[in-house]
């Protein structure tokens, strides 16, 4: 393919070759110079070379539409060979069992709630840190060189392999570099406000007292904050963009109004943003719920029998809900890390346990996707400043 | 912060010490429309308010900053050489470096006699995961974008980039489960057993076919960007010079397009280096120095993960084993980000 196109292209005439790259570089000039040699090889393409040159061309776009094709092609494939190997293994039994040795008993509830609260917590701590990063970026930060540099790292960061995320994560959550002696824990409130003469002060260290185990430990808080880290970048420059779409005569007239310049952004610029920023948000917490090289790093890696803090059900959630406070340090394993635990059983029924866990994983993220693709469509086109 | 400061610093006396750049704070209106006494109050409340808000933002700023340097800090203490901690315990203080970039051995487990560090065998298994990757996703990338660019009707456009964009949300273990679920036993196998070829389930060719695949979707939607930002005036030039399509993409349109079409190279390759799952699954855990792709090889990331997750006592040679490699990843990929950030800011054609 290509040598023939060199040749076709050359046959055009070598004035031809070297006009277009100065046409690149600076295109009025090449305006007023390039009639000259326009002539004499328009001629020339057609004299001879019109109909080797059409047939090339017809060879090449349709290579492009197979190469744009392929990617579709694969994607098929992918699905379609998913749901064949895991027909009639996802039901209900599925969703609600532990996992087991046996293929036929073995089931997703560990991992679809480990994913939950994983998840859960991550979009807590990266959303609004995300957010706000991207509103000092975009509305208060001057031109400077400090802009420039978070510009630049932002760029590197989303750059940086998900692995060593996962070390960063293992060393400085799970380990807390080592700093922290054994089993520390911290309670909050402290058991110290039960001896303060205020009413109730015991029954509600009773209640709900946070132990906060340090170091975290391969603990869910330790997964969501690595997986904070990791999506931050994306929920960055996704809300910068929904900003910076925002034009600035709505800032200008809340201004004008007298707001101050926090009450503009609430008021006035944040909503206007907000379908930008959550169709961003979706999907970079969709980011997270496959993400699974850091958690095979920080979540249990072998199987664990119980969901964090014991909530196997909504039921137990609803019963007790004191079991909440439980549930950020408590071991956890996600759908992801189910899925590549069952892809090592040599047992060939796991097999299909393998593919049912990838199809559930896959019609949460699909229904994600098209959520996002749903919010932005329907704001797009509601919205003409 | 500063700025706010030195708002703090000059109370609403009198329009002659308002800030310029900005319009009017609310607090001038305040003193003009009621009483000096009280508004000069509830207006510094104001103005507090909003430098608290306007630092806690930008705390939220830095903090990309203090992850990138919490991410070397960790790297160069375990790795390098120890800031914090026993001293004199990091990788390289202990291995020397030249074994490490010389070695053809990599055996970090095994029992201390026959240690052995020589990182070459992983770097070989990147090398080739990605090449492979290379040669199938960078040009399907690209023709794909010069498709949707300049051939694809609008209604193929829209059915074919949710399409592509779906494929980019695709998680790399389902990409993992399809090499080796799928591709290998229904694909390679038997085409390998045409020509007579043992093919081993965990092998490199099918990690890099999949690695190919996932970076499809970034290659052509960057390289889409840039050549829809190739101006129309310079088709029609081109056009008008008696060029056919075929002549005006490949002549025009592509050099015209080739900083951004370069940097999303770089982006993919750095993207093929760094990917983990996939290659986990699909390529094996056998570090060796081999040129068949049908066998199995392991990758820096590859064994980043997997040794991260067994038990290694912390501490330990083979437990700071995986700094050395994560810094020599995080070198390497940070390098290509680097280069492909500098092609497009440096080398951009700036149209219009």
């Amino acid at each position: 393919m290509n040598p023939d196109a060199q040749q076709a292209a050359s046959e055009v005439g070598e004035a031809n070759d070297a006009k277009p790259s100065d046409a690149t570089a600076e295109p009025p000039a090449a305006e007023t110079t390039s009639p000259k040699p326009a002539a004499t090889t328009g001629t020339a393409a057609n004299g001879t070379a019109v109909p080797r040159g059409r047939w090339i061309g017809a060879v090449f776009s349709t290579v492009c539409l197979l190469a744009a094709w392929f990617g579709v092609l694969v994607l098929a494939l992918l699905l379609a060979g998913t749901l064949v190997e895991a027909w009639g293994w996802v039901d209900w039994q599925f969703l609600t069992s532990r996992p087991t040795g046996n293929p036929e008993k073995a089931g997703a509830r560990v991992g679809i709630w480990g994913t939950f609260w994983l998840t859960g917590l991550t979009g807590l701590f990266a959303i609004p840190v995300g957010v706000g990063a991207a509103v000092y970026l975009e509305e208060f930060a001057s031109d400077n060189w400090l802009r420039k540099l978070v510009q630049v790292n932002l760029a590197n960061l989303a750059g940086v392999p998900s692995v060593v995320y996962g070390i960063l994560g293992l060393t400085a959550f799970v380990r807390m570099f080592g700093l922290v002696g054994d089993n520390l824990t911290v309670r909050i409130p402290a058991d110290g406000l039960a001896a303060i003469p205020v009413p109730f002060s015991d029954a509600v260290i009773r209640l709900a007292q946070l132990e906060i185990p340090l170091p975290f430990g391969r603990s869910v808080v330790a997964g969501a904050l690595t997986m904070s880290l990791l999506i931050l970048p994306v929920i960055i420059v996704a809300s910068q963009e929904a900003l910076r779409a925002v034009p600035p005569s709505i800032r200008h007239a809340s201004l004008a109004l007298g707001a101050t310049k926090w009450q503009t952004i609430r008021r006035q610029v944040l909503p206007a943003a907000a379908p930008g920023i959550m169709t961003g948000v979706i999907l970079a917490v969709s980011r997270a719920i496959g993400e699974t090289a850091p958690l095979l790093m920080i979540g249990t890696a072998s199987y664990i029998p119980r969901s964090p803090g014991g909530i196997e059900s909504v039921a137990d959630l609803a019963t007790g809900p004191a079991r909440l406070l439980d549930v950020p340090f408590d071991g956890f394993t996600t759908l992801t890390l189910l899925v590549f635990g069952w892809i090592k059983e040599p047992e060939s029924d796991f097999q299909h346990v393998t593919a049912a866990g990838v199809v559930v994983l896959l019609v949460v993220l699909l229904l994600l996707n098209a959520l996002a693709i749903l919010i932005r469509n329907r704001f797009q086109k509601n919205v003409n400043w | 912060m500063a700025q706010a400061g030195s708002d703090d610093a000059t109370p609403p006396a009198g329009p002659s010490a308002a800030p310029p750049p900005e319009p009017a704070p609310a607090a001038e209106r305040a003193t003009t429309s009621s009483g000096f006494s009280r508004s000069t109050g509830r207006a510094r409340l104001r103005r507090f308010r909003e430098a608290v808000i306007r630092t806690a933002l930008l705390a939220c700023a830095l903090l990309s900053i203090l992850v990138t340097v919490a991410i070397i800090f960790v790297l160069v203490n375990e790795g390098a050489y120890s800031l914090v901690g026993p001293k004199g315990q990091a990788f390289f203080q202990q291995v020397p470096f030249s074994e490490f970039l010389s070695g053809t051995k990599w055996l970090p487990s095994a029992p201390p006699a026959q240690r052995s560090f020589g990182v070459l065998p992983l770097l070989y298994g990147t090398l080739l995961v990605t090449g492979i990757a290379a040669l199938v996703g960078l040009p399907i990338g690209l023709l794909s974008a010069v498709y949707l660019s300049e051939y694809a009707s609008p209604r193929t456009r829209n059915v074919l980039k949710p399409m592509l964009e779906i494929l980019a949300g695709i998680p790399t273990i389902v990409y993992g489960y399809f090499a080796v679920r799928i591709l290998t036993p229904y694909l390679i196998k038997p085409a390998a057993g045409l020509f007579g070829l043992e093919v081993n389930i965990f092998n490199a060719l099918s990690a890099g076919l999949v690695v190919g695949v996932m970076i499809i979707p970034l290659v052509c939607s960057l390289s889409e960007d840039a050549l829809r930002a190739v101006p129309r005036s310079l088709r029609e030039a081109s056009y008008a010079l008696g060029a056919t399509k075929f002549q005006v993409c490949l002549k025009t349109v592509i050099p015209a397009a080739i900083s951004g079409i370069a940097a999303s190279f770089l982006l993919a390759v750095a993207r093929a280096i760094g990917e983990t799952m996939a290659v986990v699954m699909a390529a094996g855990n056998r570090p060796q120095i081999t040129f068949n792709p049908l066998d199995s090889i392991q990758t820096m990331t590859a064994f980043i993960a997997s040794t991260a997750a067994t038990d290694s006592e912390i501490g330990s040679i083979p437990y700071k084993s995986l700094y050395a490699v994560a810094l020599a990843l995080f070198l390497v990929t940070l390098t290509m980000n680097v280069i492909s950030h500098f092609v497009t800011t440096r080398y951009r054609e700036a149209y219009q």
